[in-house]
Formats: structure tokens, C-alpha cells, sequence
């Protein structure tokens, strides 16, 4: 006979302690909604883009939904810092995230990185450009953006097809350029590149600026002393108030300046400082399709998520980090599962042909890089960005040469 | 380049340099007659730029115009800083001194980051975009109004030490203090209004500064060394020593952006800070120690 006393046994406690051990990765595999972490640089030195790629986030939802995607999305802050992007993907996936997406800075991308191939969990890099992010051979990261050759590149080579359409010629051209991170990775790309394009104008200079300095007058009068037909510009907000001011007051009027691919010409607080003085620059860089009906939807969604923000200037950063979500959500569903391998194959499988960012289908290569997206021409006009070229996609016309200072209202 | 530009560049210097000057003064004038190295000037100098800037954002005080109240309102703080805070510390070592003034400057920053936040900010003045045309030279004029009333408070400064009994005394005080205690004159209040006029110094060069160019709380630390670099060439203690040092750091970081390159003009001052002290360790206009 056996007695049973009401009391659990060995292999019982065994039994169970192994389930509860197990259970975040049943309930993970198991999940209707998958839960994304949405890893963004939301204070620190990158807060200003984290931010507006949150805006972003908050945005997706409705859109994404209205589309027949739910998503569980935790919002998680970088602090613009590797250490912190690392321990918090930790913590994401023990907290049972299926996904990570972010982190709009590569040296943070790469830290998350690292734990997502350590975890198996899948990593949508929504904004990162260093090429060695897709160069190590991860097998859970994709990157839905492009590599700074491959943004320099298309800068460059957009730069003469947009002088074409207004019949502009530059002979030669100053590229005028931050010392930062960033600035000083362009510059060399450009150094690379150019020499590959057989571009129609020389480089007769290039300067490297501090950022950080009080003033670039001086940078500017260098410039006035070339006197070239293009300045080409690689600044972030702070550096391109400060040279305006500068080309302002020195009355500098080339015929264009133009950023063959940077932040900062787009962003709420060039446009506030400078006022007039921000229109007509041009930007080569990835840019939402006005066009299409899935960033008209975005538009709108964003409009009553964040009343207080434009999303003009916020759609770069919106846009990118909603179609990593798409990416996300769109796997999930084909996966039917949340397990990493599973949803990793089927990231890997992606391919949306409607979307927000201007290109062709969202797919990705062997690298986990998507070869598909497309710079445009964007120019500030009536100080908003605008996308000028190509045809295509363009609201306007460029406005070329550049419209002398003077009279701006 | 034509000479016009190399002109231009040298009076963009000069111009800088005379708002360099000023608050490299208030160093030079704490210093010389307190013997107290203040590690918090640049934090003063941002403090006063936000106060300029808050002047501007809630009464469109433009931000040349603020620098004489707010050295007023510097004077005040700095002479009962000095009463409260510093005097204490006169007679007590070096470190101890460095200890105090940059608790200080720590305090100043990160207030100056809770209040308002790492973001930059700036003043939109009507003529912030204009400029001079002077025989195809071209000045900013924001920078005219700067340096002119920079040149002013300058020279305020200079007239009360030569020209008032007070002055007289500091100088006094400054060059022996001993004989000053001895004859009477309350050594304490001369400090404190020595320490209050250092303030007042960078409280107007900081509202001026505030007209030239963005400011965030983290720019004081380069702000210090800044005003450490001009009065070490100048000669520390040396109110000529700081003008003139200003005028030339000023002068040859524009030159040297421009002969070689912008992103070096930094590293050309402080090659010059080298070379004053290897050649004369006093400084240019510095009295050597006997």
C-alpha cells in the first residue's frame, strides 16, 4: 500500500525546479506578442537622437497594430554608454525580451551585440553605420541602415546629380569637417572614396574643426580664402549653428554647401538657432518616402503621439526605428514562435516591399546589411527638410545655387 | 590667402582676445593680492554666462548690456565668498586651498547641469548675424561690442587701482603685507573686496561671452584653463601681464588656424605656454621672485 503523505518528493522538487527554471524560455518560445526591447540612447551624449528615435517608437505602435502587428515593447535607456548598453540587454533578455532594437550609435550597437550572439537572441540595429557592426559575422544582428562608405558613397555621387537638374557645375570644393568620432571616420571614407568616383570637382581642402570651439570664424575666413564653388560639410547641430553664424556674418555664398551624409542640418535646434539662415543647405542621406502610404500613417500616429514635435525632423530617426520594429513583428508572425534561432531565421528571411525609409524591399544580405536603402537629396526650404531628389521621391525642385544670406526672412 | 584676410583673422584675435583678457584679470587680481589660485573661475565665468542668459530669456537684457550688473552682482558674491569662505583658507597650504575652490567649482557645474541641463544654449541678439566692412575687411560686430565693452571694464579696473585710495591700498596690501597691517589698513576687507572684484571681472567677461558664443556647464574646466594659460604667459599677479597675455593668446591661436590648422590652435598655446616658462618662468610682464 502505498501512503501518501501530502508531502512533495525528491524528484517532484526536482521536477518543478527545473520547469520554473525553464518557464521564461517556454513562455518566450510560447508567446503571442513578442516583447521587444527597444534599446535607445535616451540620455547622455546621444540624447537628442534617442530621444527622437523614442518618439519614434512611441509612434509604431498604433501603426503597427493597424497593420495586424502587437507588439510588447520595453523601453530601455542606454545612456549613450557601452556599459550600460551591454548590462541592460542583459537584463533585457533575462527579463524575457525575444528581440533587441537599437541602438542609433554604433559603439553601443556593438556592445548590445555582443550579447545578443552570446544569448541568441535576435538584434534589429535600427541607425548604426560602422561597417564592422555586420563585419564580424554575427549571427543574430541585422542592420536596417547603411555603412559610412556606403553613406559617403551615395552622398558623393547624389552631390552631381543633383547640381545636374539645376545645371550646376563645381569645379572645386573645401570639405569642412568636426574632429569627433564621426567627422574624423568621414574623412576618411572620403579619402577612400572620392578618388574612386571620378567626381566632376577637386578637394582642394579639408579641415578638421573642434566642435567644441567657441567660434569657427576663422575656420570660415580659411574657407573665404579658397573661395570654392562647394563646401561639403560633416557637422553635428552644435558645430553647424556656429558655422552659419560664421558664413553669416562673413557673408560667405559659395554655390552650394551640402553634407555628403550627417546629422545635425535636420535637427529642432539648428532650426531654432539660425531661423532663416538653415535653409538651402542639402544632405545626402537615407530619408522617409513622403510618398508612401506607410510613412503617411506613421505621420499621422506620431502627430498624436507627440504633439509638441515635428516629423519632419523626427522621421530619419522614426522611421529607421519603426521599420525595425516591422522587421520584428513581421518575423514573429512568419516564425510563429519566439525562440531565437526560429525568429533569427525568419529575420534573416525578411522581405517587405512597403515600408517607410525611401529604397527598394527591406531584405538582408548574407552580412545581415540591407543593400536596398537609398540616399536622397533632402535641402531645408521654408526651414523644413524636403526631399529634393531623385525624382521619384522628391517634393520640389533643389534650389540651386545657394540663395545668398541677405534678405532671408 | 590675401592680406586682407590675414587682417581680418588678427582682428577677430585681437577682439577675442580683449574678452579673454578681462576674465583673465579676475584671476590675475585674486591672485596677486589674495595669493588664492581660484580653480573655480571658468565655473564662475558659465555661471555668469547662464545668469546673462536668463537675463535675456525673461527681460531681453541683451547680454553686453548685463555685464555691468552682473559684475555688480559678482562683487557681492565674491566679496562675502571670500569673507565666508575663503579667508579661512589664506594662510592654510596650497592644497588645501586647490581642495576648496574646486568643491566649489563642482558645485557650480553640476547645479548650473541640474538647472538647466547638458544641452548648449545661446542668445539670438538682432545683430548676432552682422558684421563691418573696413576697406574689404570684414569685423563681427557682436565681437566689437564685446571687446569694447571688455576694453571698457578693463580699463575700470586699471582706474580704480591707480586712481582710488582703496586701490592704492590693495596695491599696498599686495606688495607688503606686513607694512599694510602695520599702518593700519584692515587687510581682511582688502581681500575680500580684491576677491570681489575678480569676480566682478569674470561675471562681465562671462555675460560677454555669452553674446559670442554658445555655452553649456561643461565648458567651464576649458574656460579655466583658458584663463590659467593667459595669466601664466602674462605673468601671474600682473594685471598688464593678463591683458596683454589675452591679446596674444587671442591673437595667435586666429593666426595659427589659420597658417597651419583650426584644429591645432589649442596645442599653439600651449606650445607658447611652454616656452614662456622655459625662457621666463615669471611669465612676460611677471616680476621674478627674489
Amino acid at each position: 500500500m502505498t501512503h501518501k503523505t501530502g508531502l512533495i518528493d525528491r524528484r517532484s522538487v526536482l521536477a518543478g525546479a527545473g520547469a520554473v527554471i525553464a518557464s521564461p524560455a517556454v513562455v518566450r518560445a510560447q508567446a503571442k506578442t513578442p516583447k521587444i526591447a527597444m534599446m535607445l540612447p535616451r540620455s547622455g551624449f546621444f540624447a537628442q537622437a534617442g530621444q527622437s528615435c523614442y518618439r519614434g517608437a512611441l509612434a509604431s505602435t498604433k501603426v503597427l497594430a493597424d497593420l495586424g502587428y502587437n507588439v510588447d515593447i520595453i523601453h530601455i535607456d542606454t545612456e549613450s554608454s557601452n556599459d550600460v548598453s551591454r548590462t541592460q540587454a542583459e537584463k533585457a533578455i533575462n527579463d524575457g525580451a525575444n528581440c533587441l532594437i537599437g541602438a542609433f550609435e554604433s559603439g553601443n550597437t556593438l556592445a548590445i551585440a555582443q550579447v545578443a550572439e552570446q544569448r541568441k537572441t535576435p538584434l534589429i540595429c535600427n541607425i548604426a553605420s560602422a561597417p564592422q557592426l555586420t563585419g564580424q559575422g554575427y549571427q543574430y544582428l541585422v542592420r536596417n541602415f547603411m555603412t559610412g562608405p556606403g553613406l559617403v558613397t551615395q552622398g558623393l555621387k547624389l552631390i552631381t546629380e543633383v547640381a545636374k537638374t539645376a545645371n550646376l557645375e563645381f569645379k572645386t570644393a573645401v570639405f569642412l569637417h568636426a574632429n569627433d568620432t564621426f567627422g574624423t571616420a568621414q574623412s576618411q571614407a572620403m579619402d577612400k572614396i572620392f578618388p574612386t568616383l571620378n567626381m566632376p570637382f577637386k578637394i582642394v581642402e579639408s579641415i578638421a574643426y573642434d566642435p567644441k570651439a567657441q567660434d569657427l570664424s576663422v575656420e570660415v575666413t580659411k574657407v573665404r580664402g579658397i573661395n570654392p564653388d562647394l563646401l561639403l560639410i560633416v557637422t553635428r547641430a552644435g558645430d553647424a549653428i556656429k558655422l552659419t553664424r560664421d558664413m553669416v556674418r562673413q557673408k560667405f555664398e559659395p554655390k552650394a554647401i551640402m553634407s555628403p551624409g550627417s546629422p545635425g542640418l535636420y535637427d529642432e535646434e539648428f532650426f531654432q538657432a539660425v531661423g532663416p539662415y538653415a535653409d538651402y543647405y542639402i544632405y545626402n542621406i537615407p530619408w522617409f518616402n513622403v510618398k508612401s502610404q506607410m510613412t503617411q500613417a506613421l505621420e499621422a500616429s506620431f502627430k498624436t503621439a507627440n504633439p509638441k514635435h515635428r516629423f519632419d525632423l523626427d522621421g530619419f530617426n522614426s522611421g529607421f526605428t519603426f521599420e525595425a520594429l516591422l522587421v520584428a513583428a513581421d518575423a514573429f508572425k512568419r516564425a510563429g514562435s519566439a525562440d531565437g534561432a526560429t525568429l533569427m531565421k525568419a529575420i534573416k528571411e525578411t522581405n517587405i516591399k512597403d515600408h517607410v525609409m525611401i529604397g527598394g524591399p527591406i531584405a538582408f544580405n548574407d552580412k545581415g546589411d540591407n543593400p536596398n536603402i537609398l540616399s536622397a537629396s533632402v535641402q531645408n526650404i521654408g526651414q523644413k527638410p524636403v526631399v529634393v531628389y531623385p525624382g521619384d521621391v522628391a517634393v520640389t525642385k533643389p534650389v540651386l545655387p545657394f540663395p545668398s544670406w541677405q534678405g532671408r526672412k | 590667402m590675401s592680406l586682407s584676410l590675414y587682417a581680418e583673422v588678427l582682428i577677430q584675435g585681437v577682439l577675442t582676445g580683449l574678452v579673454y583678457g578681462l576674465m583673465a584679470l579676475g584671476l590675475s587680481v585674486i591672485f596677486g593680492v589674495v595669493r588664492v589660485v581660484n580653480f573655480a573661475h571658468g565655473e564662475f565665468a558659465v555661471l555668469a554666462m547662464y545668469c546673462a542668459f536668463v537675463l535675456f530669456g525673461l527681460a531681453g537684457v541683451d547680454p553686453i548690456a548685463a555685464s555691468l550688473p552682473l559684475a555688480a552682482v559678482f562683487f557681492a558674491v565674491g566679496y562675502l565668498m571670500q569673507r565666508a569662505i575663503v579667508q579661512p583658507f589664506v594662510t592654510r597650504p596650497q592644497h588645501e586651498q586647490f581642495i576648496l575652490l574646486v568643491g566649489v567649482s563642482l558645485v557650480i557645474t553640476n547645479g548650473l547641469l541640474l538647472a538647466f541641463g547638458p544641452e548648449s544654449k545661446h542668445v539670438d541678439l538682432s545683430y548676432s548675424f552682422d558684421s563691418y566692412t573696413l576697406g574689404g575687411v570684414l569685423i563681427d560686430k557682436t565681437r566689437v561690442y564685446g571687446a569694447t565693452a571688455a576694453l571698457v571694464a578693463t580699463a575700470a579696473v586699471f582706474a580704480f587701482f591707480r586712481y582710488t585710495m582703496t586701490g592704492t591700498a590693495i596695491r599696498a596690501a599686495a606688495d607688503n603685507l606686513t607694512g599694510a597691517a602695520v599702518v593700519g589698513l584692515d587687510v581682511k576687507r582688502l581681500y575680500a573686496i580684491s576677491f570681489g572684484l575678480g569676480l566682478a571681472c569674470v561675471g562681465a567677461a562671462g555675460a560677454i561671452m555669452m553674446a559670442l558664443t554658445d555655452m553649456t556647464p561643461l565648458l567651464a574646466p576649458s574656460l579655466t584653463l583658458l584663463a590659467f594659460t593667459i595669466v601664466i604667459v602674462g605673468g601671474l599677479g600682473s594685471m598688464t601681464g593678463a591683458l596683454a597675455g589675452g591679446l596674444l593668446i587671442g591673437a595667435t591661436e586666429a593666426l595659427a588656424s589659420v597658417i597651419v590648422s583650426p584644429a591645432i590652435k589649442s596645442m599653439v598655446s600651449f606650445g607658447l605656454l611652454v616656452l614662456v616658462l622655459a625662457l621666463r618662468p615669471q611669465g612676460l610682464f611677471g616680476k621674478a621672485e627674489a
